[in-house]
């Protein structure tokens, strides 16, 4: 059953002198799972996630990602993942294909599969008549369904969102959505972190941080039994308000 | 391999999209070139000049006409007295006074030397001591006619003499554009670099860089190679425009030159690698780097020449990079000397480039 986990941590831990950003958070996530990253600001998501992704090293404990250890083979991690920061979507002065290109070369893909696959994905998408427009012309929500699909554009076994539905409309959101379902479908495991409690709902599981440590975790429909609410936003308002660190 | 030339052709990508900052990096030599060449110029031309003489005699009398017929000066009437001579000054008519003693031809006689005295406005010290200088060169070479044209060949100074050295015409060309390449290199490779890291960091793309399998050497250095390509093609410029169009030759030894130029290059390039580590946003590390390019216009000499600053800027002076550097491209360019003067400036450029390398390279990976 093992090797059914696609993350598994264990204690993970990071302090910034005093501060304990990420408290001995333990948890594994399933193979093909839609799991959801829930916590307040402040509470530690994007720091775990920093050092899942071996971008940030962690003080104490442990954590394989693919199977690669996060902190002794960060390289092999970084091969087997894809990664949407929520600042970020795509360069703005590159056009469409020329960001595909870039990332597909930064993994090391041929000229020809990015060719094929820039066009499969644009026809799928319905922007091939986009192909070369500057990403600055597009509105955010195209934006970001096209970082999504850059980031397993290279076929990533598990692919990290940071808040990657931040800014846009619910229509928008929901099919962005489908992207993720999409993507799950094909066996991508998606770790995603959100604010919006009607996207939680959408998770097969979610675990909910608050104050560096993971106060629940399960699926939503379990959560809502256990808190004995009817909705994943009086779930999380419950937990949230126990609370002592201020969310900036 | 293959990975950094796809990531290096993103990063022209990203220069010439930026269509004013590439018309900036490559317009600015020039019109820095064209500003000192032709309009900005420290040389000192049109002396207008009054005379107040005391003696009256055939030598003042001769030496009055040197000084018209030279073509640096302009003859501006002679005065009888000094409150002549001081009104003429204050109402900013004249912009020297040539002043000859009661008996300036029994003290030439004498060969004690004739008394002249030379009035100038020292409120522009630069302005007056060059002033002085061709002053003084005119009165040098009248002491020397007399001297051959005299039976006993005896000795008659009238002043100290001066001479200039390198620049007998004191053409401020010659001055400014060491100056200028020291400033665009930097400009160029410190803040641009800076700029450009920095921008990846702000917007968060660099995030996304850093969770690929990208080293972060890699990303590094693929951002310096543009600004590297760039910045050599600035020297290039620099270097034609001063060649053919202010007619300056090239007097030393080139390749030496080029050698000295790319230790600079990377000298600046690790300083606008570190100014990356230590801003997240642009506008702080346009501001870090000025810190780093206003040296570079100060303590070149391109303004203000550093032997009359105060002694303390003189010793901070020598932490400039950019001081150095400019000193080999005036030791190299204009006055062609031979390599092996400028070897000192060479070895503090090597140092200084390897420490800050390192230190850029350390400070950079630590962050990240």
């Amino acid at each position: 059953m093992k090797e059914n986990y696609v993350i598994e941590a264990e204690g993970l831990t990071k302090k910034f002198g005093d501060f304990t950003a990420t408290n001995h958070i333990t948890f594994k996530v399933h193979e093909g799972e839609i799991f959801g990253f829930l916590g307040a600001n402040g509470a530690g998501k994007t720091t775990a996630m920093r050092m899942l992704c071996g971008l940030s090293r962690p003080s104490e404990g442990r954590a394989t990602v693919a199977g690669y250890d996060v902190y002794r083979q960060a390289e092999e991690v970084k091969k087997h993942i894809g990664y949407m920061s929520q600042k970020f979507s795509l360069y703005d002065d590159l056009t469409v294909a020329e960001n595909l290109r870039l990332f597909g070369g930064i993994y090391g893909m041929k000229r020809k599969l990015i060719n094929e696959k820039t066009d499969r994905l644009l026809a799928e998408l319905g922007f091939t008549s986009k192909k070369n427009a500057m990403v600055k012309s597009l509105p955010l929500g195209w934006k970001q369904k096209l970082a999504f699909s850059l980031a397993i554009f290279h076929d990533p076994k598990i692919v990290f969102l940071d808040e990657p539905t931040g800014g846009v409309d619910p229509v928008t959101r929901r099919q962005f959505w489908e992207l993720i379902y999409q993507a799950s479908d094909r066996g991508i495991t998606v770790f995603v972190t959100t604010h919006y409690m009607d996207e939680a709902e959408y998770c097969d599981r979610v675990s909910i941080m608050v104050d560096g440590c993971i106060k629940a975790l399960d699926s939503p429909r379990n959560l809502k039994k256990q808190f004995g609410v009817d909705s994943m936003y009086d779930v999380f308002l419950t937990l949230a308000r126990t609370a002592q660190r201020s969310s900036d | 391999m293959k990975v950094f030339a796809s990531f290096v052709r993103k990063e022209f990508k990203h220069i010439e999209r930026d269509t004013r900052t590439l018309v900036i990096l490559f317009a600015m030599p020039i019109i820095l070139i064209v500003l000192f060449g032709f309009a900005i110029t420290t040389e000192v031309k049109d002396i207008r000049y009054t005379v107040l003489d005391m003696s009256h005699d055939q030598y003042t009398q001769r030496l009055a006409e040197r000084f018209a017929a030279n073509r640096y000066f302009i003859y501006k009437g002679e005065v009888s007295n000094r409150q002549q001579a001081m009104a003429k000054f204050n109402h900013g008519d004249v912009d020297m006074v040539i002043v000859f003693g009661g008996n300036f031809a029994q003290e030439l006689g004498h060969c004690t030397g004739g008394s002249i005295q030379l009035l100038l406005d020292g409120s522009e010290p630069n302005q007056a001591a060059t002033r002085a200088g061709y002053a003084q060169q005119v009165i040098a070479d009248f002491a020397q006619e007399l001297q051959q044209s005299s039976a006993t060949g005896q000795q008659c100074n009238i002043v100290p003499v001066t001479h200039l050295l390198y620049n007998p015409q004191a053409i401020s060309a010659y001055n400014f554009v060491p100056g200028i390449i020291g400033l665009i290199l930097m400009l160029v490779c410190c803040m641009m670099t800076a700029i450009a890291i920095v921008r990846e960091k702000e917007s968060g793309s660099m995030e996304v860089l850093l969770a690929s399998p990208l080293k972060a050497m890699t990303i590094i250095l693929a951002k310096l190679v543009p600004y590297f390509v760039i910045s050599f093609a600035d020297l290039v410029i620099i270097l034609l425009l001063s060649r053919y169009m202010l007619g300056m030759p090239f007097a030393g030894n080139l390749p030496a030159f080029i050698g000295i130029s790319l230790i600079y290059i990377i000298v600046c390039l690790s300083l606008g690698l570190m100014i990356s580590c230590l801003c997240s946003s642009q506008l702080a590390a346009m501001l870090i780097s000025l810190i780093m390019v206003i040296p570079c216009i100060y303590f070149s000499g391109m303004a203000f020449p550093i032997e009359s600053m105060p002694t303390t800027f003189q010793h901070v002076s020598t932490v400039m990079p950019a001081r150095w550097y400019v000193s080999v491209v005036r030791k190299l360019m204009v006055q062609g000397v031979a390599v092996k003067y400028v070897i000192e400036e060479t070895l503090i450029l090597a140092f200084s480039a390897a420490v800050l390398l390192s230190i850029a390279l350390a400070s950079f990976k630590k962050r990240l």
